[in-house]
Order: structure tokens, then C-alpha cells, then sequence
């Protein structure tokens, strides 16, 4: 790549200039002004301080880009590298004061992502090799993918002891039954979507049964978390085939829509449904899990032991976050291996081949009703445990959780992740629940670093991020049966 | 023998609104024989193929299938999937839909979806890996390999179907077929796109599947050295009717035929003013 004479300086700058020109006109009224109410009136502010900055960060990072291009490579990688590792332990440690920390984390991240690039063209110049990028994608993949084969372990691993571990405090434990939530919901919709195809942009709908059936169920009849939860999931279940049966006649962007339509639906019922689900004012007081029939309370009714009695502990209100933590990382786990087990039955291989073609499904005989259905019921099933789970944690719902974001962050779970991947769902939530909670010094900042993130990822890697599907079942390795005759049809 | 024939397609009639696309035809098809059905392009074949696998409905007509026992299935009454499932139909189509992104051999498995299901308990020994289903699965495997062993596959057999070439693409298409047991095989222009060889490895497998499977093939060809050398039955479409029908040295010698494929006598069929200027240019 450095053989050839590239542009020269003036050209880069001349480039990095007009870049930064564009993007001085486009940030003018959006980053340069800044209304203001104060006292009744509404003031204009001028930002010309921070759009300055910005433009100064286009440009320098335009011009880092274009050198990186041509072959300066290591340099750039270096100089942005430095500044990125300097700049974060500065903001770790305090020994210089910030003005601006959003911006300065922004700017953190334009230039760890320039020095990603460059770490890039110097690997694809290392190996010699014109490939395009989506091999090279494909590659990564297949790299994480055997990665995988130990990464899932050690993520099981580590989220099982993480709420003993000193760091652990009780926002961190939160956070983790948060990430575990939506990783449970991910796996749920990764059925319908990722394996069956089927476009549910309504999946919050599942969400929601779940969670009002717990609630409803628990407050009328005092039925304890256990028993609720397979009659809540039943319910969502139920609900999946109700919803399937007209609609899964229709593919696509069809179905999509109608989905859409669906969990606008069961939103608008819990919240005109008075009688039953209490309408916008929502549903309070559910039970809260039990250990054991031990309840987590600093004062137990008489005649009943607490859970820090019974284990001598003096009482803190983090016991009961990390028996939830419990709860729903098994909840999860089984999702898992409930998904995981039925890719590799004959009806998973049905729902991946209904959506690679459905009409050829059609010609083997396969019935592609019954089977789409089970995979819708099954994905609401999974949606309404997630539910339940929701509604005992919180000990309050309201209409308001299960609006449309929720079904579009879960199935940005599932795309970003790489469709019909059980590891890719769990990197995904990490980044995309865990992600924007870390990121709080970005205050205003911190939707646009996450949009960053999201175009940065379908610009990337358009398939997910592990992408790789293995075959559920391998030829190689299996002893041929000693005599396979040639058989006739059997009539 | 007065057997009735494994397909008796009668007075079939299929109109798209005011198009007629089948206009009353009648044809046999035999058990543990190659029947072709071949005709100039938008003749209506592939919609014959689509009547009888129940992607339409005719709008008049009987499709009739005799199985060995007496049995008997009406194709124009049931619904698609069950056309594969029960009478066992099996096709291929004519631009090649297999599952791309799944393996080879996933590829065949699916194709014992029904059999696989009712083993698995439908899902539920499965789920927990009874032995029961353990065994079917062997089978299935064992059954897959020896359709891969076949058509020369079996090395790629852990591979992405999408990535076979083309000539393999076409092969395990009948392959996945006849890993559904069919007792009636129709294949939607199968040499299509295949060069010299692969053409005649074609040629080799449907006589295989014919003499060693004993079913029927109901075959739909463009590629006329594939037609006249392996059909024992050959019918002929035109413009949605039924011209010709009888062996291959019948119907290549049939002057309907001729006039189907060749044109009528070309000065009386061309208007006057494009006849004299082709004369002129002769």
C-alpha cells in the first residue's frame, strides 16, 4: 500500500476541510443553538464554543482517516491510540479536570474507532491478501465463533458468581437482572425471528401478558411466583396462537406490520380495561418471590422466619435483588438450553427451513401453519416468563413498560447479535442494555453514542455480530450403519 | 392388466381470469415410468406441475392418485403440504429452492420432517434425547447418506447447500425429493443449465430412480436429448392443450408436434408486408 504516491498533503486537507465545511453547516442549528426556558420566555444560547469543537474533531479525524488510507497506518494508529488510552485513564482517575466530559467522551470515541480502522488496514496489509471486507467479517466471525465454544461457558461462569464478588453492589446486581432480562427476551424472540423467520415487531405484547396474567393471578387467587409462572407463560402462549392463526397466512413486511398493530393493541386493553387491569394507574402489591416460603422482609409477620434470619444475616435490602438475580439467570439458562436443544430436533430444522423457503417447505410436506404457530407460541411462551419475572421485581406494572421501544430494543437485541445466535443475544444486550448505563458521563450524548454504535455495527457487520450459523447436525464423525440396503418406498 | 395408472389426470382446466392457461387436458401417468411433459415456452407446464402439487386449485378437473393397495387420492382436493405429506408427491422447481443457508445434510433431513416428528414424540422425546428418537435420527442420517453417496456429495455434506455448484444444487434437489418417499417424482426442468456431462449423470439417476425405486417420474424438459433418450412416455402441450401423447418415436414424428415447435407453413403465417421482406433479404 505505501508504494504508490498518494495524494498529496494539500489534497488531504483540502478533503478533510470540505468534510468539515458539510458538517459545520449540518451541526449549525442543531449543536450552535440551544434554546433555553427561563422565566416563562424561551432564550436563545449560542454553543459555538462546543460546534467549533466538534468541527475541529471532524476534521483532524477526517485527515487521521485519510492518512491511515494511505499507508501511515502505524502512525496514526499509535497517535490515536495514545490519545484515546491517555485520555479515558485521565477520566478514570481525575488528574486532569474536564470542561466538557461529553464531549470529551465522544471525542473518545471517534478517535478509538479511527485507531480500530487503522489496527485494521495494518492487519490487511500484514497479510498480504486483497480480500474484501465481508470476508474478512466472515472471518472474525468464524474466529468468535470458536471463541464461542469457551465464551458462553465463561459468561455462564462469571454471571453465576458475579453478585458475590466484592465489586458487586447493589446497582451492579441490578444492572445484571436488567442485561439477564432482556437476554431472556432476546432468546424468546431469537425463535420467532431468528430461527422461524418471522418478523414480530409486536413481541412486547408476550412481554406484557406475561407480566399482567402474573399479576392479576397472584392478586386474586395468592398463588406464590412458582405456580403463577407456568400459568402466565401458558397465557402469553395461548395468546402467541391466537395472534398466529390469522396472521401468519401473511409473510414479511405484512406481518411485520401486523404484529406492530397487535402490540399496540394489548397495550390499549391494559390500559382501558379498567376492571381488570386497573387502567393507566397500573397494578401494585404483587408478591414479591419467596425463598422457600422465607420472605425478604426486615420484619417478618410472627411466626414466620425471614430469609437473614434463617441464615444468621443481618438484614439488607441486596438479598433479595440477588435472589432475583438467581431466579432469572436460571430462567435464562433453561431458555438457553431449551433453544438450543430444539434447533437440533426436526422441528427447528423446520422453522430454519420455513425461513430460508417457505414454499419448498410446502412441497416436502411440511405443514407450515402448525409449524410457524408453535414457533410463535413458543416465543410468546419465553416473552411471557420474562414477563412474570418483570411484574414480581417490580411489585408494580403499568401499561407504560410495554410500549413499542421495548419490542424495538429486543429485536435490536436479536439483529444486532446476529440473527438466530444464542451468544451474539447475549453480547448484543451486554452492549446495548449494559452499554448506555456505563456510558451515563455522556449525559445528553449518550442516545447518539448509542446510535453511533448501531450504525457503526450495520455498517460493519450487516448480519449481526456473530453471524456464523453451524450446521445442527454433522456427518463427518458419524459410523455409516453397516449395510445400508437400497430401499424401496415403503407403499 | 386393467390397473388403473398411478396419475390419471382428466379434463384439467386452469384459467387465471379470462387466461387460459390448461384447456381440458387428459393424460396417464405410469408407475415405474419416465413421462415427459414438453412444449414450447408458456405452454402451461409448469402449471400442470403446480395443479398437481396443490399450489393451485384447478378451476375444472380430476387429478386422481392410485397408490399399491388401492388406495386412492383426489390431488385437487387436498391441501398443498398434504399432497407431500400423505399422497406422497414429491417435486423440484425450476429455479432450484433449496434451504441455502443450511447444510447438505440438513438439507435431506428436513425432507423427513414427518416421518422425524412422529418419532420425536413431536418434540418431546426429542427434548429429552429418548432413544427412540435417537434411533430415527440415525435412520434419517443413514438414509441421507445414501441418497449423498448417490449423487457424490457426501464429502460436502457439512457444508452450506447454497455454496454446492450448480449442477450439484440441481441433483440434491431430487435427492431432498426422494428423501421424502415419494411414490410420484416431478421434476420442473431438471437439465436446465447443465452442461453435456452433468446432463447425461441426470439421465443415469432418473433411470436409477425409475428401475431401483420403482416409481413414477413425470419430467418437464426443454433439453430434448434428456426427453427422447430416457422417457417411455412423452405428451405433448400447446398454447394450454394437449397435441400429442404417446412414445417418443410417436410423438417426434407427429406432425401436430412439428407444426408446434417448427411453426406452420411460415408464408401463410406471416403477414404479407414482414414475408416480403424477408424474401427480400433471401
Amino acid at each position: 500500500m505505501t508504494g504508490h504516491a498518494g495524494p498529496s498533503l494539500k489534497e488531504n486537507l483540502k478533503d478533510a476541510g470540505a468534510m468539515a465545511l458539510a458538517s459545520a453547516a449540518l451541526a449549525l442549528p442543531l449543536v450552535g443553538f440551544l434554546t433555553v426556558d427561563r422565566a416563562q420566555t424561551i432564550v436563545l444560547e449560542y454553543r459555538f464554543g462546543e460546534l467549533l469543537y466538534a468541527v475541529a474533531v471532524i476534521f483532524v479525524g477526517r485527515l487521521l482517516l485519510l492518512l491511515a488510507n494511505q499507508g501511515h497506518s502505524p502512525a496514526v494508529l499509535v497517535a490515536t491510540g495514545a490519545f484515546s488510552v491517555l485520555w479515558a485513564a485521565n477520566a478514570f482517575l481525575g488528574i486532569v479536570a474536564i470542561t466538557w466530559p461529553a464531549l470529551g467522551w465522544l471525542t473518545w470515541i471517534v478517535f478509538s474507532v479511527i485507531a480500530l480502522r487503522a489496527w485494521f488496514f495494518m492487519y490487511q496489509a500484514g497479510r498480504r491478501v486483497k480480500q474484501d471486507a465481508s470476508d474478512v467479517a466472515e472471518r472474525a466471525g468464524t474466529v468468535i465463533y470458536r471463541l464461542g465454544k469457551y465464551l458462553g461457558p465463561a459468561l455462564a461462569a462469571f454471571a453465576l458468581v458475579m453478585p458475590l464478588m466484592p465489586f458487586a453492589d447493589q446497582r451492579m446486581v441490578d444492572l445484571g437482572i436488567l442485561v439477564l432480562t432482556y437476554i431472556m427476551l432476546g432468546w424468546g424472540l431469537n425463535v420467532v425471528v431468528g430461527l422461524a423467520g418471522l418478523l414480530d415487531l409486536g413481541y412486547v405484547a408476550f412481554y406484557a401478558v406475561g407480566a399482567y396474567s402474573y399479576a392479576i393471578i397472584s392478586l386474586n387467587w395468592g398463588l406464590n411466583f412458582w405456580e403463577t409462572l407456568p400459568l402466565a407463560g401458558a397465557m402469553a402462549a395461548t395468546f402467541g396462537i391466537l395472534l398466529g392463526f390469522p396472521v401468519l397466512r401473511l409473510r414479511g413486511d405484512y406481518l411485520a406490520i401486523v404484529t406492530l398493530g397487535f402490540g399496540e393493541m394489548i397495550r390499549l386493553i391494559l390500559l382501558n380495561w379498567d376492571e381488570l387491569t386497573n387502567g393507566p394507574k397500573g397494578m401494585g402489591g404483587i408478591a414479591r418471590p419467596s425463598f422457600f416460603g422465607m420472605p425478604f422482609t426486615a420484619a417478618p409477620p410472627e411466626g414466620v422466619t425471614a430469609v437473614h434470619q434463617f441464615f444468621g444475616l443481618n438484614f439488607a435490602p441486596i438479598h433479595r435483588v440477588i435472589w432475583l438475580y438467581y431466579i432469572i439467570l436460571a430462567m435464562a439458562l433453561l431458555t438457553n438450553w431449551f433453544t438450543l436443544r430444539i434447533r437440533q430436533l426436526p422441528i427447528g430444522r423446520a422453522w430454519e427451513a420455513l425461513r430460508e423457503d417457505e414454499i419448498a417447505c410446502r412441497a416436502l410436506g411440511i405443514n407450515p401453519t402448525n409449524t410457524k404457530l408453535t414457533a410463535f407460541a413458543i416465543g410468546a411462551m419465553f416473552g411471557g416468563f420474562a414477563g412474570s419475572f418483570f411484574a414480581t421485581r417490580q411489585g408494580f406494572i403499568s401499561p407504560e413498560s410495554f410500549n413499542f421501544l421495548e419490542s424495538a430494543i429486543i429485536l435490536a437485541v436479536v439483529v444486532l447479535g446476529g440473527m438466530g445466535s444464542q451468544i451474539g443475544v447475549v453480547v448484543a444486550s451486554v452492549v446495548l442494555i449494559g452499554g448506555p448505563e456505563w456510558f451515563r458521563d455522556l449525559e445528553a450524548y449518550r442516545m447518539v453514542a448509542f446510535g453511533a454504535l448501531m450504525v457503526a455495527i450495520m455498517v460493519w457487520r450487516p448480519q449481526g455480530l456473530l453471524a456464523h450459523r453451524e450446521p445442527t447436525i454433522h456427518l463427518r464423525g458419524r459410523q455409516p450403519a453397516p449395510a445400508v440396503a437400497a430401499r424401496a418406498p415403503a407403499r | 392388466m386393467n390397473q388403473a395408472p398411478l396419475l390419471r389426470v382428466e379434463h384439467l382446466t386452469m384459467r387465471f381470469g379470462g387466461l387460459v392457461a390448461i384447456d381440458d387436458v387428459s393424460f396417464d401417468a405410469g408407475d415405474r415410468e419416465i413421462t415427459a411433459i414438453i412444449g414450447p415456452n408458456g405452454a402451461g407446464k409448469t402449471t400442470v406441475f403446480n395443479c398437481l402439487t396443490g399450489f393451485y386449485k384447478p378451476t375444472i378437473g380430476r387429478l386422481a392418485l392410485h397408490k399399491a393397495g388401492g388406495r386412492e387420492f383426489l390431488l385437487e382436493r387436498m391441501e398443498g403440504y398434504r399432497i407431500g405429506q400423505t399422497a406422497r408427491v414429491a417435486r423440484t422447481f425450476q429455479n432450484i429452492r433449496l434451504f441455502p443457508r443450511m447444510s447438505v445434510l440438513e438439507n435431506l433431513l428436513v425432507a423427513q420432517h414427518n416421518r422425524l416428528m412422529r418419532a420425536s414424540g413431536y418434540t418431546l422425546f426429542g427434548l429429552f434425547g429418548l432413544p427412540v428418537y435417537r434411533q430415527a435420527e440415525a435412520h434419517a442420517v443413514d438414509v441421507a447418506r445414501y441418497w449423498l453417496d448417490r449423487i457424490g456429495l457426501t464429502p460436502r455434506a457439512d457444508e452450506d447447500a447454497g455454496n454446492m455448484p450448480y449442477g450439484d444444487q440441481r441433483r440434491l434437489e431430487i435427492a431432498r425429493a426422494m428423501c421424502t418417499e415419494p411414490i410420484l417424482l416431478c421434476l420442473d426442468e431438471p437439465a436446465a443449465g447443465l452442461n453435456a456431462r452433468e446432463s447425461a449423470e441426470l439421465n443415469e439417476m432418473l433411470r436409477f430412480i425409475r428401475d431401483e425405486h420403482k416409481i413414477g417420474v413425470l419430467l418437464i424438459e426443454h433439453d430434448m436429448s434428456v426427453v427422447m433418450k430416457i422417457s417411455d412416455h412423452v405428451v405433448v402441450l400447446d398454447y394450454g392443450r394437449k397435441i400429442s401423447d404417446g412414445t417418443p418415436e410417436f410423438v417426434r414424428k407427429d406432425p401436430a408436434v412439428i407444426r408446434a415447435y417448427l411453426g406452420e407453413d411460415e408464408d401463410e403465417a406471416l403477414p404479407p408486408e414482414v414475408a416480403a421482406d424477408l424474401g427480400s433479404r433471401g
